[in-house]
């Protein structure tokens, strides 16, 4: 099929799936998309996405399935180690000059980020003074973060990733394993409120001393990634910190002029106020 | 209709990725017109130290690809360890953390199809030696998009199994030594 008529059907689809359910990826970076998008109408065995868009626009229990296509969980705890050693070493010390905190992770995915953030203000002794929000517009992704279950033969590159960010206790200390899978302790999220929140489509909801998002906006066209750090700087409290993965960052963003670079090589940035 | 004239350069290499990257690069002027798209099949936890392993060869410059940086011509963009390099539907580069595909992040495939579907017949893709089957079903739709496909010989490659495979995909690809293909990629970045 030519390929103009796929891209055709994409556009299409993502009106469709806005207009029906109110999830907007029309603006997310197409090439990847389509990727995912050809991949759903193969694996779920449609000829065209045509008929899958028929198929989403009459049955709503189908729309899981496709934003299981749609949204990428790939994550892992204390991903990129260095960048939790920069949290711990450089960010924590002014943390600590806050009475009460709120940390947001955005686009939490199944939950090992926030986790890996739960575990670390533990160690550095903030945990008790913080409120975490964790977001992401997964509904099962969010369930499964709350939930805070991982397949045993992760953990192993976990355990791995939080000795180099520097951890100060064992991971084991914060799990019980059992049928080879690892429930993360409950205390862990007794602070945290796991929301559906959208970055493209929903507005503020609290002050922020520290927001992670990483990941996540690697997937967003120019102009959204504008409109999700305005959120990010609109969030954020005087001086607070806004985190990103280790490919993303605000050099080329309409914002680049409101943060600060903190801590550059691990793209945590600081927001700047005269 | 004609075909239209290379416009951008893609190349896969997995094992013996440097040796063959050395041989290919190093004689490209200064000047050379078109960009390079080049997916090394990298440890995910490794510091990228090619590009600048790379740049203290070649004439061009030689660095790590960003998300959503414009293409520009006589540079080599590497993807990054552990994610994905992609060609967006304006022509500029994307990075994604999808899961691995063929076991690889970055993919070839995965940079090969994205840009055969922006660039169509004004592609050149280049599949060299490696131990796996990266690459092969991306210098499939590289051909079928109209652009040329080229691999290394597997008889010569440190590793045959990647060029074997994408030969295997794309029987129509031309077979050549590493020193036909920088002669090959010298002509056309450097003509007219
Ligand atoms: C690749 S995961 C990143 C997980 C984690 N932050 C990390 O870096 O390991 C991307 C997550 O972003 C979520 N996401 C995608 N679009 C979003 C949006 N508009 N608002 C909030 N979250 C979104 C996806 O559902 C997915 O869970």
């Amino acid at each position: 099929m030519p390929e103009d008529i796929v891209d055709l059907e994409i556009q299409l689809l993502l009106e469709a799936l806005y207009q029906r359910y109110h999830y907007d990826f029309r603006h997310y970076a197409r090439a990847s998309l389509k990727r995912r998008l050809t991949q759903a109408r193969d694996q779920l065995g449609f000829p065209t996405l045509s008929a899958l868009q028929d198929r989403l626009l009459h049955d709503a229990a189908f729309l899981p399935r496709l934003l299981d296509y749609l949204t990428v969980q790939v994550s892992e705890m204390f991903r990129d180690p260095s960048y939790f050693r920069a949290l711990r070493e450089n960010v924590v010390p002014h943390l600590r000059t806050y009475p009460s905190l709120k940390v947001w992770v955005a686009g939490c995915s199944n939950g090992e980020e926030l986790y890996s953030m739960a575990i670390l203000f533990r160690e550095e002794g903030l945990y008790d003074r913080t409120l975490f929000y964790a977001t992401d517009i997964n509904p099962e992704a969010l369930a499964a973060a709350e939930a805070g279950v991982y397949p045993l033969d992760r953990v192993r590159k976990f355990t791995q990733n939080h000795q180099q960010s520097g951890g100060r206790s064992s991971l084991s200390d914060y799990y019980t394993a059992d049928y080879g899978r690892a429930a993360f302790d409950k205390s862990l999220r007794e602070r945290v409120v796991f929301s559906d929140h959208s970055l493209v489509t929903d507005a503020v909801f609290g002050e922020m001393h520290l927001i992670s998002c990483r990941n996540v906006m690697i997937y967003f066209d120019r102009p959204l990634q504008d409109r999700a750090i305005g959120l990010f700087h609109d969030s954020l409290a005087r001086k607070g910190f806004l985190g990103l993965g280790s490919k993303e960052s605000l050099r080329f963003s309409a914002h680049a002029e409101a943060f600060a670079a903190f801590r550059p090589s691990e793209k945590i940035y600081q927001r700047r106020d005269l | 209709m004609s075909a239209s004239p290379p416009r951008v350069v893609v190349i896969g290499a997995s094992a013996g990725a440097v040796q063959a990257l050395m041989a290919i690069l190093p004689p490209l002027p200064h000047d050379y017109r078109l960009p390079i798209l080049v997916v090394v099949h990298v440890p995910p936890d490794r510091d990228n130290v090619l590009a600048p392993l790379l740049e203290a060869k070649c004439r061009l410059t030689v660095k790590e690809a960003e998300d959503k940086e414009p293409i520009a011509g006589g540079v080599v963009y590497l993807a990054p360890p552990d994610y994905h390099l992609l060609v967006e539907t304006n022509g500029a580069l994307a990075l994604s953390a999808d899961a691995p595909v063929n076991f690889s992040r970055p993919s070839i495939d995965i940079l090969f199809e994205s840009a055969a579907d922006v660039f169509s017949d004004g592609l050149v893709g280049v599949v060299l030696t490696g131990a796996n089957q990266d690459g092969a079903a991306g210098l499939r739709a590289v051909a079928k998009a109209g652009g040329a496909a080229i691999v290394e010989n597997p008889a010569s490659a440190q590793a045959s199994a990647m060029p074997q495979a994408a030969l295997a995909a794309t029987p129509t690809a031309a077979v050549m030594s590493l020193d036909a293909i920088a002669s090959y990629l010298l002509s056309l970045g450097t003509e007219r």
